[in-house]
């Protein structure tokens, strides 16, 4: 933990070389999600409703999908751009130094500039919250906190897997943007919304749902029976990462045995 | 310290052909050849020596290095270092050894030379008391002072390379690896990183083995030669008897005053002739350089005599030739 630490703060001081590149990054990539959300906006502006849903409970959605994915974007920067790494020597780097391969991966890049994003994110939850009626109890903001840390964990499972397979080829990996850029398109509105093999796949192979509509029906009152089982949903989100990681170990394997 | 047992290794590379249908055909069948990057390597090093590992490019010097260095794991063989297996207990072992590869860069680029360092420390849990005596070492060795708080993307090629071994160097490692370490450098800086290497195997203890295609540098360096060719091992021994193998022509310069006709000297080669200068070989096995000058001596008024043994890089040219690399 200390090392990663010290891994950011290097990192931190690289970016802090390029000031104005910095801020124009960060501003510029907070106006991507917003147009996002400007799209929603104008969409119930028009309609009123999308199924049995109101503006703000979507902008919830939306905003949590948003701050896990950014948030992951920032942290696990490294697995998103992995195939760098391989192809120009520096993972063998990374082998001669005894640390475990995941830490130095995670520590090799950190996405300072997704700040704006986060940031905005950040204000449209508050947001969102403020203009709803929900009885805030210990256990919701346990599941929304949840919601946001397994979120971050799928689409970290996604980098993982995806970085895994540049250790057998570096090509065509763009497949992987399905996952995560499209799932994200897809989770931002609730997924009751969509039809029945999308709600089957990110139920059951992706979990985005798990970790964002089952538990957002419990923050907003919607479930029946009991709260728990919503409440704990999130949690399919880790557990999905155990295998995402365990493809990363055999990866390794494979890449020393084969190398350059 | 290093011991390697009938070390192979292959590697699969997809055929690449010319040609559009060649290219198109790729997309659903690949054909592929093995390259055998190393067969059948055998060698063991002992504490505190220095090793030169030679051959032409694409031999296998670097896949050697890989295997040492626990990236590589070979098809065979067994390798044993220090008393690890470097692919099995990887994290334990490379606590061990340090590795600089010339044409990579080991430090953060845009920061500070001395915040690369203190990252280091962390990575490796580097005591601060063996941290500090270990930095005011090798800047003072390395004259590292003035470098240490530029970024590093603002040093020359030869003083980023004194800091990328003093990087290496910074966890007391027992073995280090030297990729190609004077690749690039200048003269100056070739001296510098040299002399470095033979200051910290002196007074530290520490094995090196380092590959280079710089003669000069096995010259000034290396007690011992591995030279690789096609993946196998072609010759282990010293640069003396090196020498004395393909070394045994000497080549002898006179100059004297004017003398209109070519004189010949019993077993040695004329190379080449003006009124006041000649070049002769002589293979001193058949003629000694002593008994040579001797002979010019007495048909000659010698003004200036000279000796030299054959250039290192040619005594390895020859080599190469033998073993038709």
């Amino acid at each position: 933990m200390k090392m990663y630490w010290s891994y950011l703060r290097i990192l931190f001081k690289s970016i802090a070389q390029y000031r104005l590149s910095f801020w124009l990054l960060a501003v510029g990539q907070s106006l991507t999600p917003l147009t996002g959300f400007a799209g929603i906006y104008f969409m119930f502006e028009r309609f009123g409703q999308l199924r049995d849903w109101q503006f703000y409970e979507v902008a919830l959605c939306f905003a949590v999908v948003h701050l896990s994915y950014t948030l992951c974007e920032a942290f696990a920067r490294g697995f998103d751009t992995f195939s760098t790494l391989v192809v120009n020597g520096g993972f063998d780097r990374l082998l001669v130094r005894p640390r475990s391969t995941l830490v130095q991966v995670l520590g090799s890049r950190f996405e300072f500039a997704r700040v704006g994003r986060i940031s905005f994110s950040l204000i449209l939850l508050f947001w969102a919250i403020g203009n709803l009626d929900i009885a805030w109890t210990a256990a919701k903001v346990v599941t929304l906190l949840l919601m946001i840390v397994s979120g971050m964990a799928i689409v970290a499972g996604i980098y993982i897997v995806t970085a895994s397979l540049c250790f057998w080829t570096v090509e065509g990996l763009e497949i992987a943007n399905i996952f995560t850029d499209g799932g994200r398109e897809m989770a931002q509105y609730p997924l009751n919304i969509y039809g029945k093999w999308v709600k089957v796949f990110f139920t059951y192979v992706i979990p985005y749902g798990c970790v964002n509509y089952l538990p957002l029906l419990y923050i907003l009152d919607r479930t029946q029976g009991s709260g728990w089982l919503y409440m704990l949903t999130p949690l399919v989100g880790v557990v999905f990462l155990l295998p995402c990681l365990l493809i990363w170990r055999f990866g390794v394997k494979h890449y020393c045995s084969t190398g350059s | 310290m290093i011991t390697l047992n009938g070390i192979s290794k292959s590697f699969k590379v997809a055929k690449r052909s010319a040609g559009l249908r060649q290219a198109a055909k790729a997309l659903f069948v690949r054909e592929h050849t093995i390259v055998e990057a190393l067969r059948d390597i055998t060698f063991s090093i002992g504490k505190g020596e220095i090793v030169g590992y030679i051959g032409p490019n694409g031999a296998g010097k670097s896949t050697s290095i890989k295997v040492m260095s626990g990236i590589l794991v070979p098809d065979r063989g067994s390798c044993e270092i220090m008393g690890y297996t470097p692919w099995k207990e990887r994290t334990a072992y490379v606590k061990q050894i340090g590795v600089v590869f010339g044409q990579r860069s080991q430090l953060w680029w845009d920061v500070p030379v001395i915040d690369s360092f203190e990252l280091l420390r962390d990575i490796y849990k580097i005591p601060t008391q063996v941290y500090r005596a270990n930095v005011d070492l090798l800047t003072e060795t390395l004259d590292l002072a003035s470098l240490l708080p530029t970024p590093v993307r603002q040093l020359s090629l030869g003083q980023r390379m004194r800091c990328e071994i003093a990087a290496s160097l910074l966890h007391d490692p027992q073995v280090l690896f030297l990729d190609e370490p004077t690749i690039g450098l200048d003269a100056v800086s070739k001296i510098a990183v040299r002399h470095f290497i033979q200051t910290i195997n002196k007074e530290k203890g520490i094995t090196v083995v380092l590959t280079t295609h710089d003669m000069n540098d096995i010259e000034a360096l290396a007690n011992r030669i591995l030279m690789i060719g096609h993946g196998r091992l072609l010759y282990d021994g010293s640069l003396g008897e090196l020498r004395r193998r393909f070394g045994a022509q000497k080549t002898i310069t006179v100059e004297y005053r004017e003398h209109s006709l070519p004189v010949r000297v019993e077993g040695a080669e004329l190379l080449s002739w003006t009124a006041e200068r000649a070049m002769f070989t002589v293979d001193t096995s058949r003629c000694k350089v002593a008994d040579a000058i001797a002979q010019l001596s007495e048909q000659l008024e010698l003004v200036d005599v000279a000796v030299e043994a054959t250039p290192i890089d040619e005594i390895i040219v020859q080599l190469y030739k033998e073993h038709s690399l």
